[in-house]
């Protein structure tokens, strides 16, 4: 399929240019902030001369140019480089062995990409579902409220939606934890029961647009001809469904998961917070509080690759799922 | 309790007399056991054993408060004890002190602990470039001498009759000498506590040394967890629903949904952190002493503590000395809110009415935008017409506050009159933030400097309330309130009357203090 190949790496370079892109969006905004990393590290005991010492020690007088060219060519060696607080920290106390971007973030990333795992094998068979049981009893009850139950909990705020299930699941009925104590070493079942809460509230927040997607492209087909055409024989309406419905309706209902997916590893800042789960989202925060420059723009490149690669996963599973598009004449 | 000095005993004064009444006969039913689990506000990723860099109550905490100890200890009561220290003496001029430290203790890691570990602990905080902010306590000993192996003597460039008082501070934790780049990066001290795990602005796990020298008198917990919850509604949520059994900061406006849990007990203390609208007093008009006079009564200190505080504090008096300091003037008479009398200070500069800009953001304090206006409405009677101005709260310290003339600020206190003094009202000090000089109180200054060195209790203290008196009629600060340690306990713990007032969490040593009940 050489096709689908040149899609892939016509997409990539692109994706690159977009990257660098963000990259310097990025940098010139955190930089635009009032306050840099010295002032705010030192807060009120910002004496100038202490000031001074910190910008010399970690270069911030350069230009801005000089120093985002720095880190671009640091970046393509693959060097996610040294954050502030640690070069910081290595001025005054002299020695080596200190964390890089690269390893303070990688645990943080696999945690959240542990929550994002968790949402997704709730929230996509669960979307898929209701979808496709909604587009069967089109116009019931249960389409109602279900349709009402994923509207209304899409256009809630993440931080309502994570209060109302710790409300019902940790304060009055104590099944799950509020808090998401997550550490090394843990045993996975109670890895799963502390990441239960933020994945249910994350799992609310996606649900309705895979859902209505779901059930938008099924009811769509039902009316073609080939699905009366299966009527007509005989087949059950289930099974008109998930035999001749929905194989053609993937395209659509990948491209809005993956979407979601992507909201799941960059969106998740919010949840995180209230949760006090140790993810990516929460470093970032932390990170841009202090304008810990190489923090942030390690973390806004996963951000925007995360977007770009599964956007282009989106595509070419909706380019596989498509016949016609699979055999271009 | 730790063995009471001479000097220890003599300069708790009013102290001495709570020290008898409190927590003894409590402590006897204090037993070993259990497993603290904190959710601590003030955690940072840039979070380390580095103790110079410590600046927020979760590193207090797990760093002096449980894996590393210091030369001197403030008790709960307010009393210096020794911790690696046992005893010291001074010469009559306070230059020359001697400090006899602790036999038979040991690191975490199995080295035994002597004088090279004090004094090379001590220099890392006057290294050249240090940024450290005890850099003005050590930076004031000129010769530090090993005498014995358990003996060491400093020598000060001016006499300071609160250096013991000073070497508490949480910043001067005591390292192993020749390794100390390696404590610094696995958390090595000797503390109650070593280290199990520290994941930096998530959590820290500690457990309970076996052996040590404060077996008995400190210490119950096997273990210890403190957890990073920054965010103060997943504080509270934490502690209700008992995952955590206790947490720092309570969120002073959710204190009723608390006093509702029957598990749960609010702990509140009133120490040194106060809440401030420092004035510079070399700029016009604030330079007239009349025009600070008619500002400080055009203040309704109470109708803050009210609003802002919602309760949880107390008026301030125009001196930053507060309820935690030995020589603390509480008995002095109180500033008013009385709007005829600023009036009346205002005609005494010739004017009849004040239009002045006052600064201030939530990064001042929280509220501290609510508090400008309040200000702005009680002033106004007297013909004082403050315009609130918002400033960002990124920056706030280093372009606001000290630059524009009038603004809002914050003080966590000190343990010592003269620390205080020295930080933020002597003469040419960077953080003194009422540019608060000779040509203002010439008598202040020199006050300030007699009294460093006056080893007597009476002499110091009436030393003390008279620059307090200055403070309060001719100050560049104005000091409305006195804000709580407002911290939640669950039931669970067993925990003294009395708790201490300088920081957060019981001075930040609850892991040593507390137990399971």
């Amino acid at each position: 399929m050489p096709g689908v190949l040149n899609i892939i790496l016509q997409r990539l370079a692109l994706g690159l240019l977009t990257l660098f892109v963000v990259s310097i969006v990025i940098f010139v905004a955190v930089n635009a902030l009032p306050g840099d990393f010295a002032q705010v590290i030192l807060g009120q005991g910002a004496t100038p001369e202490a000031v001074a010492t910190i910008r010399r020690d970690l270069g911030l007088n350069e230009p801005l140019v000089q120093r985002y060219f720095g880190w671009l060519a640091a970046i393509l060696t693959g060097d996610l480089g040294t954050s502030f607080a640690q070069l910081n920290f290595q001025s005054s106390m002299g020695g080596g062995n200190l964390k890089t971007v690269a390893s303070q973030i990688a645990p943080r990333f696999a945690n959240t990409m542990f929550l994002a795992g968790v949402t997704a094998a709730i929230a996509v068979p669960l979307a898929v579902g209701l979808g496709v049981l909604a587009a069967l009893y089109r116009g019931t009850v249960f389409d109602r409220v279900t349709n009402i139950f994923t509207l209304s909990s899409v256009s809630s705020p993440e931080f309502f939606l994570a209060y109302v299930l710790i409300l019902f699941l940790a304060v009055l009925n104590p099944l799950l934890p509020s808090l998401s104590n997550i550490y090394d070493g843990m045993a996975l079942g109670a890895r799963l029961k502390a990441t239960m809460l933020p994945a249910l509230t994350l799992t609310l927040i996606v649900l309705a647009q895979m859902m209505r997607m779901t059930r938008a492209a099924i009811i769509n087909l039902l009316a073609s001809p080939y699905i009366e055409m299966a009527r007509l024989k005989g087949v059950t309406p289930l099974r008109v469904i998930t035999r001749h419905a929905l194989p053609n309706a993937l395209a659509p209902i990948i491209n809005v998961v993956a979407l979601n997916l992507a909201y799941l590893i960059t969106g998740v800042v919010v949840v995180e917070v209230v949760f006090v789960y140790p993810g990516i989202g929460q470093l970032f925060v932390d990170a841009v509080k202090i304008r810990d420059i190489p923090v942030v723009q390690a973390c806004c490149l996963i951000f925007a690759a995360a977007y770009i690669l599964l956007n282009l996963t989106a595509d070419i599973l909706s380019i596989l799922s498509n016949p016609r598009l699979r055999h271009p004449k | 309790m730790t063995r009471l000095t001479r000097r220890g005993l003599l300069r708790s004064g009013a102290a001495a007399g709570i020290l008898a009444a409190s927590g003894l006969p409590l402590r006897a039913q204090m037993k070993r056991g259990g497993r603290l689990r904190a959710g601590l506000a003030g955690a940072n990723t840039s979070d380390s054993w580095d103790s110079r860099t410590h600046s927020d109550n979760f590193m207090q905490n797990a760093g002096n408060g449980a894996v590393f100890d210091s030369l001197t200890e403030v008790s709960a009561d307010g009393t210096l004890v020794g911790e690696l220290a046992e005893s010291w003496e001074a010469t009559p001029d306070a230059k020359t002190w001697t400090f006899n430290l602790r036999q038979g203790v040991s690191f975490h890691n199995g080295k035994p602990f002597g004088a090279e570990d004090v004094i090379e602990s001590l220099q890392m905080h006057v290294a050249e470039d240090s940024k450290s902010a005890a850099k003005p306590i050590i930076g004031a000993i000129i010769e530090m001498k090993k005498l014995t192996d358990h003996q060491v003597q400093f020598t000060l460039d001016k006499g300071n009759a609160d250096l013991p008082y000073l070497l508490s501070d949480y910043h001067l934790n005591i390292f192993p000498a020749g390794q100390i780049e390696e404590a610094i990066a696995k958390g090595i001290g000797t503390g109650l506590y070593q280290v199990v795990s520290f994941d930096p602005g998530v959590r820290f796990v500690g457990k309970r040394v076996e052996g040590h020298y404060k077996d008995g008198k400190a210490g119950w917990f096997d273990e210890i967890e403190y957890i990073a919850i920054n965010d103060a509604t997943a504080r509270m949520n934490a502690l209700m629903t008992g995952q955590v059994d206790a947490i720092n900061r309570v969120d002073v406006k959710t204190e009723a949904l608390l006093k509702a849990n029957p598990t749960v007990n609010i702990q509140e203390v009133t120490g040194n952190r106060h809440f401030t609208f420092p004035m510079l007093t070399d700029v016009a008009p604030l330079d007239n002493v009349n025009v600070r006079r008619a500002l400080k009564y055009g203040i309704n200190r109470q109708e803050m503590v009210d609003k802002i505080l919602l309760g949880h504090g107390r008026v301030g008096n125009d001196t930053p000395i507060g309820p935690a300091n030995q020589y603390y003037a509480g008995d002095m008479e109180q500033l008013s809110y009385d709007p005829d009398k600023a009036a009346f200070y205002l005609k005494e500069a010739g004017m009849d009415q004040l239009n002045i800009d006052l600064s201030a953001s939530s990064a001042a304090f929280a509220g501290a935008v609510d508090a400008a206006q309040l200000y702005q409405s009680s002033a106004k009677p007297a013909g004082i017409n403050i315009n609130v101005v918002q400033e960002p709260a990124d920056g706030y310290w280093s372009n606001v506050w000290i630059k524009k003339p009038f603004s809002a600020a914050f003080w966590s206190g000190r343990a010592t009159e003269d620390w205080m003094f020295s930080s933020a009202f002597e003469a040419g000090v960077p953080w003194n933030d009422s540019q608060w000089g000779p040509e203002d109180s010439a008598r202040f200054q020199e006050l300030l400097i007699t009294a460093r060195a006056e080893l007597d209790s009476d002499k110091r203290r009436e030393m003390y309330t008279e620059m307090q008196m200055i403070l309060r009629d001719d100050g560049g600060v104005i000091i409305p309130m006195f804000a709580n340690w407002v911290q939640g306990v669950s039931n669970k713990l067993a925990i003294p009357e009395t708790v201490g007032n300088l920081w957060g969490m019981d001075n930040a040593r609850m892991s040593e203090r507390w137990a399971m009940a």
